[in-house]
């Protein structure tokens, strides 16, 4: 009788499904780390750029159908911005601390945020940065000017507005820039590589971490310290963009590819030095009440 | 005396007996009283809201509210895991202790050409859009807290640091040195303790699991910064 027959389970193998009806097709769903050529320790070496590229291909088309498919929620809708904020603790961790060891050969935004893109790094790290930025400057001062008779001691407040807006508009108005130019470039030469806007601030929000125990080691009224750190952190901070964007301009003219690098770099130097300048008095100079007061001086003196 | 006729079947039939058939042949005779009182807990009260609390005096409506604000500033200052400012959450609180952290915060008329402390309106403002944003965090995260019962949480747990304000104001009064500083720090940093370790309390339980370093992290940088500005204030 066929009753208890029809009572077993059915092995679905592939072995058995092949013998068993040979117009049958299988098809073979391979989950992203499966597959051998998307281990992470094949990207070193001379290699590492051919795969690079393999890994940006296959990546790029199931990660743009996965992109497409989670955020499925029309933006006027709460449930839209919370995918933004989709991560875990150990996931915020982790970006932070690929963004503090640029290793060559691994693209931050491929390895952390590729399937993931998020919107508390960038914003939280951001405004710790404005705070940590004013607070230090206006401690750092203090200290220069400790023992001064004529100097009184004032919070200025202003200046977080200050740090706030420069942050910000950095972390918000350059990303948007260079997506738009990426988005350009990509029209007019078939790049492998191309990144979202949300990527791109993403990577620009970690980036700016470093700066964060940098601002606090400020306060260290020596010239040749701050200078040091400075050089550090540009290092390590321009390191992580310039590796992140590389790929992505690779294809491109040699000289269009170089001059964007160059930009991204000298525009991140531009924002630390800049604060380094305007938040931090010079550990030198006396007899300077504000901050303000100091350019005018030394442009009056070299004179 | 009711006597209720007995509905059966037709005699023959092996049907079974219906339930509670018994019932009917059961006739209530009047030496058994039924009789006894239904009282319903609920009555009073709602008598009460329906129109007692239009005619009672102002003074009872404020005392009213005014006891509800202190009953949940003794809840923040002796914090232990409790729903009772989530569940009957009030702006009030908040309302006050913030209006009075501004009040004494403002800079003085004197140096308000220099660059100095924060005005009236920037210390209302970061603590009101710093709540709102630090709500709006946590419910983005996944978080199940309600948008007021979060802002009322945040606001109740600035009581710490409005009295490390009160307290360095009267220190201020002393005569300046490194003492009057350190004091004034141990001070501050002891509130600020406090405050983070009340709104845990209230917050941490409406976090995912998973999230909850995440979610607590802006609370810390908002009495930090709160804190900063108490501490660095300068008469």
């Amino acid at each position: 009788m066929a009753a208890v027959d029809d009572l077993q389970f059915e092995e679905f193998g592939d072995e058995a499904t092949s013998a068993a009806n040979p117009g049958a097709t299988t098809i073979h769903i391979e989950g992203p780390s499966e597959s051998p050529a998307h281990q992470p320790g094949l990207s070193r070496g001379s290699g590492g750029e051919e795969d690079d590229e393999l890994l940006g291909n296959d990546d790029s088309d199931k990660t743009e159908l996965l992109a497409g498919q989670k955020k499925s929620s029309p933006f006027w809708t709460f449930e839209y911005y919370q995918t933004f904020f989709d991560v875990d603790t150990y996931q915020v961790f982790d970006r932070i601390k690929g963004s503090l060891l640029p290793i060559p050969g691994k693209n931050f935004v491929r390895l952390y945020i590729r399937s993931n893109p998020d919107l508390y790094g960038p914003f939280w790290i951001c405004a710790t940065l404005v705070f940590a930025i004013a607070i230090s400057g206006n401690l750092s001062n203090f200290l220069i000017h400790l023992g001064e008779k004529t100097y009184h001691y004032v919070p200025e407040f202003r200046k977080v507005s200050i740090a706030a807006t420069i942050i910000y508009a950095y972390a918000w108005l350059v990303p948007l820039a260079l997506w738009g130019f990426l988005m350009w470039r990509n029209s007019k030469v078939m790049n492998i590589v191309s990144y979202s806007f949300l990527e791109i601030v993403c990577v620009y929000g970690y980036s700016l971490f470093i700066y964060i125990p940098t601002a606090v080691l400020w306060i260290i009224p020596q010239k040749a310290v701050r200078w040091i750190l400075v050089m550090i952190a540009l290092g390590i901070s321009g390191s992580v963009l310039a590796m992140t964007f590389w790929p992505a301009v690779r294809e491109d003219n040699r000289r269009i590819a170089l001059a964007t690098i160059v930009t991204i770099v000298f525009l991140h130097t531009l924002l630390s030095v800049g604060c380094l300048a305007y938040f931090f008095d010079a550990p030198e100079m006396d007899h300077l009440p504000t901050a303000t007061v100091a350019p005018n001086q030394t442009v009056a003196a070299a004179k | 005396m009711a006597e209720a006729a007995e509905s059966s079947g037709d005699p023959g039939t092996t049907s079974p007996r219906p339930l509670f058939a018994g019932l009917s042949d059961i006739s209530i005779s009047q030496d058994i009283p039924v009789e006894g009182e239904i009282t319903i807990p609920m009555r009073s009260h709602i008598r009460e809201f329906d129109s007692s609390t239009l005619n009672e005096s102002v003074q009872n409506t404020i005392m009213r509210d005014l006891k509800a604000v202190g009953k949940k500033f003794m809840h923040v200052l002796y914090p232990r895991k409790s729903n009772t400012l989530l569940r009957d959450w009030d702006l009030w609180g908040p309302l006050i202790l913030c209006v009075t952290l501004a009040l004494m915060l403002q800079r003085s008329s004197i140096d308000s050409e220099k660059d100095g402390g924060p005005q009236f309106a920037e210390v209302f403002v970061i603590v009101w859009f710093g709540a709102v944003t630090i709500t709006l965090n946590s419910k983005l995260l996944g978080g199940n807290i309600s948008f007021f019962q979060s802002l009322c949480v945040l606001g109740y747990c600035i009581l710490p640091l409005t009295v490390a304000m009160l307290v360095c104001r009267l220190v201020l009064l002393a005569e300046p040195g490194p003492i009057n500083f350190v004091v004034r720090f141990f001070v501050v940093i002891v509130m600020f303790a406090w405050s983070i370790v009340a709104s845990t309390a209230f917050l941490a339980d409406s976090q995912p699991p998973n999230r909850k370093a995440l979610a607590i992290y802006p609370v810390f940088l908002f009495y930090f910064v709160i804190s900063w500005m108490i501490l660095t204030f300068t008469p």
